[in-house]
């Protein structure tokens, strides 16, 4: 029990830093494009109003 | 080893100090969440306060009581804590002085609300002059700002202490997040002390006859925004460091946390202008400046954006996670400590997309003063802080108390999380949208002479007072589950989570720790973005203005 | 310090798109002339009224000038004046305001006219009122237990 558990944990530290992180990207990129959204709705009202 | 089984709980002693300060903040969080809930009622044009109530006082007591007293009460009572379980208990003079800022600044608050409810204060919690409050109430908030200092001063000490013990060490993540926030405030408080002092207080005891305007309210937002800083980084302090504990992950980076929170002390200061940005007598060039320091600080949330969602998926992926998302159905959703700091961490997206839009100088125009305003600080410190405390309270309360979260009290806190959201969704919405349309912020019900564009705002200040109903039920649920787990809950030992790093992570370089290096950047900063236009503003003031109650 | 790549390949994009912000909203500062209200104009805050502009507020037809007409408020706890304006439609307009008293705010709902009234100041805003309609100016600045009975109407017409 003890010998898999560290097992696991020695593979998450190898993997660790170059690990499966495509959900992440995905993720943050949503975000970048709801705030370029949001931003450039807002502008255009800028525009169109004096 | 028997060193860090001693730091696993926090001493009985320094719990009680955490305990007081929280007292004081959920005392704050339910006479403001009322006076909240009424100023939604007015506002619906539905419901007149009786007894010649005036709104105006109500929405002092409101902000007053949930922007200042909750919020620095609650930080100063977390970080305490946070220093005595990460880097050890403190001395019983740091602990003293722990208690002294804890009475300045319970009484200052006390002075501060007499004030209020004698109808000698409804300056609403900016207090801006010559709208001129009585002295006591300046005087009060004084010692609140004092206290902070005096409690924040016993964190430091503590903290230098550990440091010349430990040369060469880097000092926990969480003790170097609490001291980064602690040093943020009393830089900036700075500025809010100098305008109560030397100008207000003269001013309002009749020393002085004039006071001028915008060297005050310039003094204000360079603590203005700092403040809302200093509110948001114990709920990143919680995301980064102890929420990938409670799900059972790890720390993403050590090194990317401490470097987000440098660049938090560094560009939460220099950027005031952005508050002011629609104000006669200040240069646009040093507005636009202050804009693109604004804009240096939304880079350490973008860092703390990537680094969260890291945290989650790394974890669900070691859990056998597949797809793209398959990691989020692996996060604990029946586990309230980690579900509502999620709900906050989620807000914060349209919030800080809100951020952005008031910051970006000319554009600020369109949203200046409408209640946008007022959505867009109910998503952060209402939704995004506030959650995230609630979410630290349901396990750093019963850890102090030496009681358990029940698992229906944890259902219960589950429940307030939904509620909250249903609630603010509502209320924080209608305000956005009410906003774009023109309605102003914080102005009681009106009709303005019958003008078309205000009965356009009215369904949504109903849809306001909707949302508010609904945030107070999740007040109420708050406070039963607060006072369970201070007084009823089972006995029992509840964990104090803290996140580790990945096993095989690089340690953080010292460089971090080099106090005279950041401080030295941060007060370089703050001259640069300051000094010229301030020179301007005093060389070219108008002639001073008395003081008016105009309530 | 190790930076993941994805991080890496978000911040530069996230940046980047602050830095596209920051330029949008520079260029049409700097370049086009569209700054926020930053009048730096001072005036004694006890004889507004005296001397002009504020001894003629409403709407008043100038020569010479970049704009055609310039509005003119006083605002005071808890009215503007003018109460009521109309102003032809295509108008280039100077709007001049300023306070006698507390701090007030100047909005004209639906607009970007909206600038703070600052005691010893004076705010200034030019615009071209070039959509017909009525406009309500809101004090969006709390100036004491009348703020939200404070406003005035502009009425743009053909």
């Amino acid at each position: 029990m003890a010998k898999t558990e560290f097992n696991t944990k020695k593979k998450i530290k190898v993997e660790h830093h170059e690990s499966d992180l495509r959900g992440t990207l995905a993720s943050v990129f949503l975000l970048g494009f709801f705030i370029i959204v949001t931003w450039v709705s807002v502008w255009m009202l800028f525009l169109d109003r004096f | 080893m028997m060193n860090s089984n001693k730091l696993e709980k926090v001493d009985s002693r320094d719990a009680k100090l955490s305990m007081a300060y929280f007292y004081v903040a959920f005392i704050a969080l339910a006479l403001g969440g009322l006076a909240g809930l009424l100023q939604t009622l007015v506002r619906s044009g539905k419901v007149v306060l009786p007894w010649g109530i005036d709104y105006y006082q109500v929405l002092t007591v409101h902000g007053v009581l949930l922007g200042l007293v909750l919020t620095t009460f609650f930080i100063m009572g977390f970080q305490f804590a946070l220093i005595s379980r990460t880097t050890g208990t403190f001395t019983n003079g740091a602990r003293i002085t722990g208690w002294v800022g804890f009475w300045l600044m319970t009484i200052g608050t006390a002075m501060a609300a007499t004030m209020v409810l004698l109808k000698e204060a409804s300056v609403l919690y900016t207090f801006y002059a010559p709208l001129m409050a009585h002295p006591i109430f300046y005087i009060g908030l004084t010692l609140v700002i004092v206290g902070s200092w005096v409690a924040g001063g016993s964190m430091i000490a503590t903290y230098a202490k550990w440091k010349r013990n430990n040369p060469g060490k880097a000092s926990s993540l969480l003790t170097f997040m609490a001291i980064i926030n602690t040093f943020m405030w009393i830089i900036a408080t700075l500025g809010v002390a100098a305008t109560v002092l030397i100008q207000i207080l003269p001013w309002s005891l009749g020393l002085v006859d004039t006071i001028d305007i915008l060297v005050s309210r310039t003094l204000f937002w360079y603590f203005g925004h700092p403040m809302v800083y200093f509110w948001l980084l114990p709920a990143y302090m919680c995301w980064y460091a102890i929420v990938p504990k409670i799900i059972g992950g790890k720390i993403f980076s050590d090194s990317l946390a401490r470097l987000s929170f440098i660049l938090f002390l560094l560009f939460s200061i220099p950027v005031g202008f952005h508050h002011q940005l629609v104000e006669p007598g200040i240069d646009p060039a040093w507005k636009y400046i202050q804009v693109v320091l604004t804009f240096m600080v939304i880079i350490p949330s973008l860092m703390t954006a990537f680094s969260l969602f890291a945290t989650f998926e790394s974890f669900g992926r070691s859990k056998g996670a597949k797809g793209l998302f398959g990691w989020f159905r692996k996060l604990p959703w029946g586990d309230a400590r980690f579900v509502v700091p999620f709900i906050g961490m989620l807000s914060f997206i349209p919030a800080g997309a809100g951020g952005i839009i008031n910051a970006s100088h000319q554009m600020n125009a369109v949203i200046h003063n409408t209640i946008w305003v007022t959505g867009h600080f109910h998503l952060t410190a209402a939704t995004a802080v506030v959650l995230t405390f609630f979410g630290i309270s349901y396990w750093l309360i019963p850890h102090l108390t030496g009681r358990v979260l029940t698992k229906a009290m944890n259902k219960l806190a589950i429940i307030q999380g939904i509620v909250w959201t249903i609630g603010m969704s509502f209320m924080s919405g209608a305000m956005h949208a009410a906003g774009l349309l023109g309605a102003p912020r914080r102005s009681s019900f009106s009709e303005y002479g019958g003008a078309a564009q205000a009965q356009e705002w009215i369904p949504y200040q109903i849809a306001q007072a909707v949302g508010g109903s609904i945030l107070f039920i999740g007040i109420i649920l708050v406070l039963i589950i607060f006072i369970n787990l201070a007084f009823f809950a089972p006995k029992g030992e509840t964990e104090f989570p803290v996140g580790e790093v990945a096993d095989g992570a690089e340690k953080p370089p010292l460089v971090f720790e080099n106090w005279k290096l950041w401080l030295g950047i941060s007060a370089a900063l703050i001259l640069f973005a300051y000094t010229i236009p301030f020179i301007d503003i005093i060389q070219n003031a108008p002639p001073g203005s008395k003081g008016y109650k105009f309530w | 310090m190790h930076i993941h790549k994805f991080e890496k390949i978000w911040l530069t994009f996230g940046i980047g798109c602050l830095i596209v912000f920051l330029s949008i909203v520079g260029v049409s500062a700097f370049y086009l002339g569209n700054q926020p209200p930053s009048c730096l104009t001072t005036i004694d805050p006890e004889t507004v009224g005296e001397k002009a502009p504020f001894d003629k507020p409403g709407l008043n037809k100038v020569e010479g000038k970049e704009w055609d007409y310039e509005l003119v408020y006083v605002a005071s706890a808890f009215s503007y004046n003018p109460t009521q304006v109309e102003v032809p439609l295509g108008a280039k307009v100077k709007v001049i305001a300023t306070t006698k008293d507390v701090v007030h705010g100047f909005e004209m709902a639906g607009t970007n006219i909206n600038m703070m009234l600052e005691p010893g100041y004076v705010s200034e805003v030019v615009t071209t009122f070039d959509k017909a309609g009525e406009y309500l100016i809101v004090c969006n600045e709390y100036c004491g237990t009348g703020h939200h009975l404070m406003h005035s109407m502009v009425k743009v017409v053909e």
